[in-house]
């Protein structure tokens, strides 16, 4: 299986892993945005703890956790490859240098916006997905109550803030991502491709603002 | 004075070549892989006929000064190539191709090699074809053509305005496939500057490694010049800035005799002079004098007014306008040959009717053809049976941009001055060469063994060259006729092995070079060697340029002597030998320009007659066309070089069988 | 001479490929708009010479108009300077104000390492061709040239891919220094082509090797090639040659 390997380890087969696994990350935030989005019934947590309790216990989103976790170390450690050979590949730096002459910023700081990520996605398993799993492994899943978990961690402002800017690096990650992944892929078409890159940006907007709500909406008690 | 062979074999004009292919002797594959070919030049002459040999078999080595083979000057060609294909259906033929082109060379050049080029320019259109270029196509998916100066059919083939770019594009990528099977060995940013024969052959050249600055010797048993001409002798043309004679007159001064320096052409469509800071011209293609008409206001007043800025050229009436060359030459119109178009602008500027501030410039103008020819097409295709004025522009706006569009937006980026709204100013300047080194039929210089293709070669176009025939004739010589023709010298040559570089023929070869470096750094002048370039073009763009006369070029004899003593005791040549120096490769360049242009003039002078680019004032008629004397001239003069400032006169009759000949007429 | 303006340079000297280079200051003066860059760079170099203090600064360069791809500056920033679908040689003093500061530099890549000044080696993109920018022809093989009819968008789209002049901007304005327009723009001239179809697996898969090993970083879709691209290449082909990679790694027997 030679031509696998060559194929993986070409610039273009690591930037194909970074594309797959990219689009498959956006599809868990929209099941991982969905689902959060139950808080806003605003019916205190009821429906919200139900969803994450199916979540939590059925074995077939246990599976699809742990390919998750895959995509997203792959997702990194591709990334990490990649930007540490793109930085070997000009040894010498520009004295004088006008990105935004001719590209935006956030397409230039993928790195930087997506190690943002990476630091806040610490934070936010640290915050919740520890609790959930220690509940599973304990078997006191069916009692985890994990609207609770939320308002007290939202209580905090220092939080709400972290999660803003989270939420921030996502919008402007993705904003980039969603249509880079479709032309990595290959596809670029005269006909479909404006649509892509506005359907991009308007659904990057879209769940970060929805994702930024949730902690807002908490700490403010817009929600009860 | 002597007479020369040039090796025409005999029989009948059309037959002439298919039959000598038969016949001329072969050399056998295993043979071949032990034959060495040096190749200089890596334009469309040196990259098709370096690939063509290594498919053959041939070992190859390709030389060239540019950081890639990709960069040669035919890369800037931009209107087309011709092809004897009749694709258009409108009366074309091999017999008409070759006879437009010896026509169009003003019965200056050969029956044999003029009618073999228009037998093979149909297989060249194929070779580019199969090897990837994107020609203009038509709709129904066939390939499109356009008209050029000098004949009556459409023959041209043609992409964009990008032409040259993509025939080399394509005859590079079929080098660099002979580069990654190892059947050619590439030396990019390499100047050859010495051939080296042995026994009376050339067996060689040296060249300089243009980053290191080593001398390097290199064996060949044929060794192809392919270097293109030597229009940059005027420092201002339409040639890449380091376009240069040096290959071709070293091998000059090692036996090669130089036919017809004097043929330069002007092209009658470049962007004016703009101020003394220039440094090189910039064509504009003759396909646009499909659709361009070219004029000067018909009263002196309304020039003054223009070029003073009081008018505006779109606002003076139709009746107030002088198309010249419609009115001169109702055939051919603004499609009349080079030399003619050249020759017309500088008789009505020199006139008084120039209209930018220099006075140097004529009109050449889309305004009509956008509007009446184009605008009402697509007013037809849209179904409007009354346009607008305002509607007609649009519509033709939107032809025009499309056929032009890329030599539009060069002409606005360099001028300033959009062309879709303002007629182009256009005036001549020097564009090709026609002379070049003298070679017999099967492209082999007076040196056994050396061979000239391309531009670097007088044999095609006689005293004038017709639009889009130096494409066609760089990639005939590369791809069709040197695989042939190098047999009948290299069957012979079979038994010779590789001759060691440390022959004594190389050894001074290399000394001979190092001590021209040598020279030109002792000495250690005050001035630049631009300020040499520029002094000697001004010298022959005045006295040898579109008119010459005998007081012009006697005196410009005797100021490049002067130049040449001057530049030899106060030129500047910095940095060092050994390294990386663009000022001692111009050097180097300039002192051969310098005694070629003593020799251009030389010619000029001994030439009494006049004939397509070169125009004697003493010889023209009432009209003041150029006025032939074919009793006295109906030869090609190459030049044996004996000294420097001193060479021999040696003559090659020129037969016309298939050819009644006559006045040139286009009117 | 002509003109009136004056241009504060900041230009990169390096004496060769080893040694270390800094930017060193200049001053034009009297610069006329109608001058190209490159002319300004003339005028200075005759002025270094005429001073005898400095070598004149080395910089590629050739037709002057735009089409051989030497001239390679990389000015205040961006490959090419300030003005879109244009080569240095191309680029007039009028697009610059009187007292402007205008930084040069080479282009910048692993892959193409300086040579002198201004100068830098881009045999890369020669070695890229050789691997597989061709259609395996011998000369004297071709078919009559109308026996193959081909769409005139397919043609157009080809030609418009064809325009690459080999400059090397895109490598130079690519955060990542790659090379991905370049060879995309030969990938896709060929594969729009039938008479590329015998060699599209093997060529793409060649050529991308080939990349890889020369150097360049990957492609991360900023689109900054496309926008300093003199030539104006377009993005799609980038995208093509990833399908192009794909297919041939995936579906064809070759790889």
């Amino acid at each position: 299986m030679n031509w696998i390997s060559k194929m993986f380890s070409s610039s273009l087969g690591q930037k194909l892993i970074m594309a797959i696994t990219g689009l498959f990350l956006i599809t868990f935030l929209i099941v991982h945005c969905t689902l959060n989005s139950l808080i806003f019934l605003n019916d205190g947590g009821v429906t919200f703890n139900a969803g994450a309790q199916f979540m939590a216990t059925n074995p077939l989103i246990r599976i699809v956790e742990v390919v998750l976790f895959i995509g997203l170390i792959l997702h990194v450690a591709k990334a990490l490859v990649l930007t540490l050979n793109n930085n070997k590949s000009r040894p010498v730096k520009y004295a004088s240098y006008d990105g935004k002459a001719n590209s935006k910023w956030y397409s230039r700081s993928m790195g930087i916006l997506g190690s943002l990520l990476l630091i806040f996605l610490v934070i936010h398993l640290s915050h919740f997905w520890i609790g959930t799993k220690a509940a599973q492994f304990n078997g006191t899943i069916l009692s985890h109550n994990t609207y609770l978990e939320l308002k007290e961690v939202f209580e905090s402002p220092l939080n709400v803030l972290i999660y803003l800017l989270g939420v921030i690096s996502l919008g402007y990650h993705l904003m980039h991502g969603f249509q880079s992944a479709f032309q990595t892929l290959g596809i670029n078409h005269k006909k479909y491709t404006p649509f892509i890159k506005s359907f991009g940006n308007v659904f990057s907007i879209l769940i970060s603002f929805i994702f930024a709500m949730m902690p807002i909406a908490m700490h403010f008690d817009i929600i009860k | 004075m002597s007479k020369i062979d040039s090796k025409i074999p005999a029989g009948d004009l059309e037959t002439k070549w298919t039959k000598y292919k038969s016949s001329v002797p072969l050399v056998n594959p295993s043979n071949k892989r032990n034959l060495e070919i040096v190749v200089v030049g890596s334009g469309l002459a040196g990259s098709s006929a370096a690939t063509s040999l290594a498919e053959l078999g041939y070992k190859v080595k390709v030389f060239c000064f540019q950081d890639s083979p990709r960069r040669a000057h035919s890369i800037a060609a931009q209107g087309g190539i011709n092809a004897a294909k009749n694709y258009q259906n409108d009366g074309d033929s091999v017999y008409r191709l070759f006879y437009d082109t010896i026509k169009g060379g003003d019965y200056r050049a050969r029956e044999a090699n003029v009618h073999r080029l228009a037998e093979v320019s149909s297989n060249i259109i194929d070779q580019a074809v199969a090897s990837g270029v994107p020609f203009a196509r038509e709709y129904g998916g066939l390939l499109s053509n356009r008209s050029f100066g000098g004949t009556q059919v459409q023959r041209t083939f043609y992409a964009a305005g990008q032409t040259g770019q993509q025939l080399l594009l394509g005859a590079y990528s079929g080098l660099q496939r002979q580069i990654g099977l190892g059947n050619v060995q590439m030396f990019a940013r390499h100047e050859m500057l010495e051939v080296v024969n042995i026994d009376g052959k050339c067996r060689g050249i040296i060249a300089r490694d243009l980053v290191s600055g080593k001398l390097e010797r290199h064996f060949g048993h044929a060794v192809l010049l392919c270097t293109g001409g030597y229009g940059n002798v005027f420092y201002l043309s339409t040639n890449a800035m380091a376009c240069n004679v040096t290959a071709a007159w070293k091998a000059h001064k090692k036996g090669a005799y130089f036919a017809n320096p004097c043929y330069t052409q002007i092209h009658p469509t470049c962007i004016p002079v703009s101020g003394d800071h220039q440094s090189k011209l910039t064509l504009m293609s003759e396909s646009l004098r499909n659709d361009g008409r070219i004029w000067v206001p018909k009263r002196k007043e309304d020039a003054e007014a223009i070029r003073n800025g009081k008018l505006n050229p779109n606002d003076l009436k139709e009746e107030d306008r002088d198309y010249y060359l419609e009115r001169r030459y109702p055939a051919f119109g603004n499609l009349v040959p080079r030399d003619v178009a050249s020759r017309a602008a500088k008789e009505r500027c020199d006139a008084g009717f120039g209209v930018n501030k220099t006075g140097e410039a004529v009109y050449l103008d889309f305004a009509f053809n956008m509007k009446y020819k184009y605008g009402k097409q697509v007013a037809t295709l849209k179904h409007i049976s009354n346009p607008t004025e305002a509607q007609l522009t649009e519509f033709g706006h939107e032809v025009i941009k499309e056929k032009y569009g890329n030599l539009f937006d060069m002409y606005k980026q360099i001028t300033g001055v959009n062309p879709y709204e303002n007629p182009m100013m256009i005036y001549p300047a020097v564009h090709y060469t026609m002379g070049g080194l003298w070679v017999d039929y099967n492209l082999m210089t007076t040196v056994p063994g050396l061979y000239a293709l391309g531009e670097a070669n007088f044999s095609d176009h006689g005293a004038n060259r017709l639009g889009a025939s130096a494409l066609m004739q760089g990639l005939a010589d590369g791809y069709f006729v040197i695989p042939y023709t190098i047999g009948a010298y290299l069957a012979n040559e079979i038994s010779v092995k590789s001759i060691s570089t440390d022959h004594e023929a190389f050894v001074e070869a290399e000394k001979n070079v190092q001590s021209t470096i040598e020279k030109l750094f002792a000495v250690k002048g005050t001035k630049p060697v631009d300020f040499f370039h520029k002094r000697l073009g001004k010298i022959i763009w005045d006295n040898c340029g579109m008119a010459r006369n005998v007081d012009g070029l006697t005196k410009a004899i005797s100021e490049i002597k002067a130049l040449r003593e001057e530049f030899w005791n106060d030129v500047r040549v910095t940095g060092e030998a050994n390294d990386f120096n663009p000022e001692l490769e111009k050097a180097g360049r300039v002192a051969d320009f310098i005694e070629l242009g003593e020799l251009m003039c030389k010619d000029a002078l001994e030439r009494n007659e006049s004939c397509g680019g070169h125009f004697r004032e003493d010889h023209q008629t009432e009209e003041g066309e150029a006025l032939r004397d074919d009793e006295n001239f109906k030869n090609v003069s190459a030049w044996e070089f004996k000294e420097t400032g001193n060479w021999d006169l040696h003559q090659e009759e020129l037969v016309y069988e298939n050819i009644k000949i006559a006045q040139r007429s286009y009117k | 001479m002509s003109g009136n303006m004056n241009i504060n340079l900041k230009v990169w000297r390096q004496k060769n490929g080893k040694s270390q280079g800094k930017l060193v200051d200049y001053k034009v003066e009297n610069v006329s708009p109608d001058m190209s860059f490159l002319e300004m760079f003339d005028v200075l170099n005759d002025r270094l010479i005429n001073e005898g203090k400095d070598e004149p600064i080395a910089f590629d360069h050739d037709c002057r108009e735009g089409i051989c791809g030497s001239c390679s500056m990389y000015i205040n920033g961006r490959p090419h300077g300030p003005n879109q679908g244009v080569t240095t040689c191309q680029l007039h003093m009028r697009s610059f104000k009187d007292n402007d500061t205008i930084v040069v530099e080479p282009w910048r890549s692993a892959a193409f390492p300086v040579i002198k000044d201004l100068a830098t080696n881009r045999s890369a993109f020669d070695r890229i061709i050789a691997s597989g920018g061709f259609i395996s022809i011998n000369t004297g093989n071709a078919q009559d040239a109308n026996n193959l009819p081909i769409p005139k968008g397919d043609a157009d789209d080809s030609f418009a891919a064809a325009a690459c002049i080999g400059c090397g901007a895109c490598v130079a304005a690519c955060k990542n220094s790659s090379a991905m327009l370049f060879v995309s723009a030969k990938v896709s001239q060929l594969a729009l082509l039938p008479q590329g179809a015998p060699e599209r697996a093997t060529r793409v898969l060649n050529m991308v090797a080939q990349m890889d090993a020369e150097g360049f970083g990957s492609c991360t879709n900023t689109g900054a090639c496309e926008a300093e691209c003199p030539k104006q290449i377009s993005l799609t082909n980038i995208a093509r040659l990833n399908r192009e990679y794909y297919k041939a790694t995936l579906f064809s027997s070759e790889g």
